[in-house]
């Protein structure tokens, strides 16, 4: 008993410690996606500005669910949430970070950044209707490579996820088949292949099965070192993977297009735009119960902001165009006071 | 000791007994009825979250085998076929194994050996399903992917008739590997019961039987199955039980797919793992959400049955 009790003393102490030392905290709940930067900002702020974030990557859909019922600072998510949803839950919604999508395969003989696809090829592939690494429409494309006769094992999330929204989203924007039968969401109908957990298991998929081929985000292509391919972008030349093609995606978007920032950044103009780029937002109520706590969030991601970008760089992230901070921070301006 | 002390912590023992009793009684109650209002609000919270999606869908939602989250088309077909189909498969693979083992343990194995081999498989059954998961994934899947199923494919894809059931791509997951992967999970829980309910026959009658010339098979199928046969039964369900509700495992091995495969190495789904991928991007009030729940719900009552029938088969005899 005298154990316990001094146990718990010296734990209470020790949580007194936490909370005096620690700095101002802010909460937030959401997209899995953007997890790891959120992670790395929270420590540089925590650092810089005393600003502690406690980020819970739950999914795009709790952190909607969460911020609607308002038990978080803030909500995140890899889906745009719609207009009228956010006048509806009195909500701001602005971008904090970019991705991209980038496909991978696991084809023998074949290099990574070799394979030529389209976003018609690829519909048609997870469609089912493209079905050996031979077909002749891969081999138009591909003719420098000797391509196997080898049946096509796509992989896909299993899990509801944002990857997958960014990915059927470019889908549907590519090829009206799939538009029409298939759809976007963060989980969908899939006509043909096998799903996986995650972006590791989709990834440790392809690796496993010959002629396997799927979707990860670009951060986790690149650690793992998977073989990605180039993909043809809407001005008609073939892109590799790589952050500059990222970026001119993201300046090649028009921005001021939504007031809810809700833009496309999938199958964007410009010679030199990967195609399956995608912004992850944050949801801020516009009527805070606590406006202290709000400013700290929006202190917070003005200090990523200025601060973040070459974190995000380093996780493979895309930092948000400068344009684009000011837009967002002239809305915080317009919407807050002080 | 005087007979006046003694007297009095008589006395004092007594009076505390009485409250002490009520006490105990009430709270012993209390602990009793809280486990069925704890049942019943589960039933009931599952049943009210899944109303939506029965009432939209109706007696069809079982029969459905669409699950398109764009359409808002929710059909539970595949995932109840697909619990089904791997928890019969894992069955039909594990009971065998496990009644051998459970004959060898308690009839032919050496008594030194008896005890180390049935620790180790009681061991077995508290490694946690996330490690077989892992294990499945990483060393059973791509052994199927490589070796198994091309041969498999090649061997008996082109029979008619049963062809068909070993047809596709080699992705090394799918509905037989998650049998696979289930029937090693389940098979120390068959073979652990199997095994109790062996060693309470009474040896007279076993002794009996060796006495008339009885061989060791002779004693096992004409004396210790017919006095154990309602229990062997019963501890069958139980593993029946626990691979209806895996969740973890399953998903890793099962390809996590929404359609009904006519062959065994095709992915499919079970309602655990369905609900363990989808639950996370599910807004609360929507239709997908209530179809889950409705799914929770109807899981939940197969393996009730499955518990009952087996909780009344192992009901110990009445002579």
């Amino acid at each position: 008993m005298k154990r316990i009790s001094t146990s718990l003393a010296i734990l209470l102490a020790g949580l007194g410690m936490a909370a005096s030392a620690g700095a101002q905290q802010i909460t937030g709940a959401g997209a899995t996606f953007p997890a790891p930067v959120y992670a790395k900002w929270g420590e540089a702020a925590k650092a810089a500005i005393g600003i502690e974030l406690n980020y819970q990557a739950i999914g795009s859909g709790g952190g909607q669910n969460q911020i609607f019922n308002r038990t978080v600072d803030f909500g995140a998510s890899d889906a745009p949430v719609d207009a009228p949803k956010l006048v509806e839950q009195k909500l701001l919604q602005f971008p904090a970070v970019m991705g991209a999508v980038v496909p991978i395969v696991n084809i023998p003989g074949v290099e990574a950044n070799q394979l030529k696809l389209t976003g018609e090829l690829l519909a048609d592939i997870y469609l089912g209707k493209i079905t050996k690494w031979n077909d002749d429409k891969i081999v138009e494309m591909n003719r420098d490579l000797k391509l196997p006769n080898l049946a096509i094992a796509p992989a896909y999330r299993a899990d509801g996820s944002g990857t997958t929204y960014v990915f059927t989203s470019y889908l549907s924007a590519v090829n009206a088949d799939w538009k029409s039968k298939v759809g976007a969401s963060t989980s969908v109908k899939w006509a043909a292949g096998t799903g996986a957990k995650g972006n590791d298991g989709v990834a440790a998929t392809v690796k496993q099965v010959k002629g396997g081929i799927g979707y990860v985000e670009n951060a986790y292509a690149t650690q793992n070192k998977l073989a990605t391919t180039q993909l043809r972008n809407k001005a008609g030349s073939f892109v590799t993977p790589t952050i500059a093609a990222f970026k001119a995606a993201a300046e090649n978007a028009d921005w001021s297009a939504d007031p809810n920032f809700a833009v496309s950044l999938i199958d964007t103009q410009g010679a030199t735009s990967w195609p399956i780029v995608s912004a992850t937002f944050i949801l801020l109520p516009t009527d805070p119960k606590d406006p202290a706590r709000s400013a700290l969030v929006r202190k917070f991601f003005d200090w990523s902001y200025k601060n973040g970008s070459d974190i995000a760089a380093g996780l493979e992230y895309v930092p948000l165009p400068a344009g684009v901070q000011d837009a967002v921070r002239a809305k915080w301006s317009s919407l807050y006071k002080g | 000791m005087s007979s006046t002390t003694a007297s009095v912590t008589k006395v004092r023992t007594a009076s505390a007994g009485i409250s002490g009793d009520v006490i105990f009684a009430a709270a012993a109650k209390a602990a009793g009825i809280f486990v069925l209002v704890l049942l019943g609000a589960i039933i009931v919270s599952l049943l009210i979250g899944g109303m939506p999606a029965f009432i939209a869908f109706g007696p069809g939602f079982l029969t459905n085998a669409d699950w398109d989250p764009v359409q808002q088309i929710f059909g539970g077909a595949v995932p109840i076929y697909g619990t089904l189909l791997t928890s019969v498969l894992a069955l039909a693979m594990a009971v065998p194994l496990a009644f051998g083992i459970a004959f060898w343990l308690t009839e032919l194995a050496p008594v030194w050996l008896r005890r180390p081999v049935g620790t180790a498989i009681e061991l077995l059954a508290a490694v946690p399903s996330i490690i077989y998961g892992m294990w499945g994934f990483f060393m059973i899947v791509p052994f199927m992917s490589e070796y198994f199923q091309p041969i498999v494919i090649d061997w008996l894809g082109d029979i008619p008739l049963i062809g068909g059931l070993f047809q596709g791509p080699p992705f090394g997951t799918g509905v037989f590997t998650a049998s696979l992967l289930l029937a090693v999970m389940i098979i120390p829980f068959v073979a652990a019961t199997m095994r109790d309910v062996f060693m309470t026959v009474p040896a007279v009658f076993k002794e009996s039987a060796y006495g008339l010339g009885c061989t060791t098979w002779e004693v096992m199928r004409a004396i210790v199955l017919p006095y154990t046969r309602v229990s062997v039964v019963g501890g069958i369900m139980l593993g029946l039980g626990r691979a209806l509700g895996e969740t973890m495992a399953v998903t890793f091995v099962i390809g996590n797919t929404n359609r009904i495969a006519t062959s065994l190495f095709g992915p499919g789904n079970t309602i655990a793992s369905l609900v363990a991928l989808e639950f996370p991007e599910s807004p609360a009030g929507s239709l997908k959400l209530s179809a889950l729940l409705a799914l929770g719900f109807i899981l939940f009552v197969i393996s009730f049955i499955v518990l009952a029938v087996s909780r009344m088969l192992l009901k110990p005899r009445a002579n």
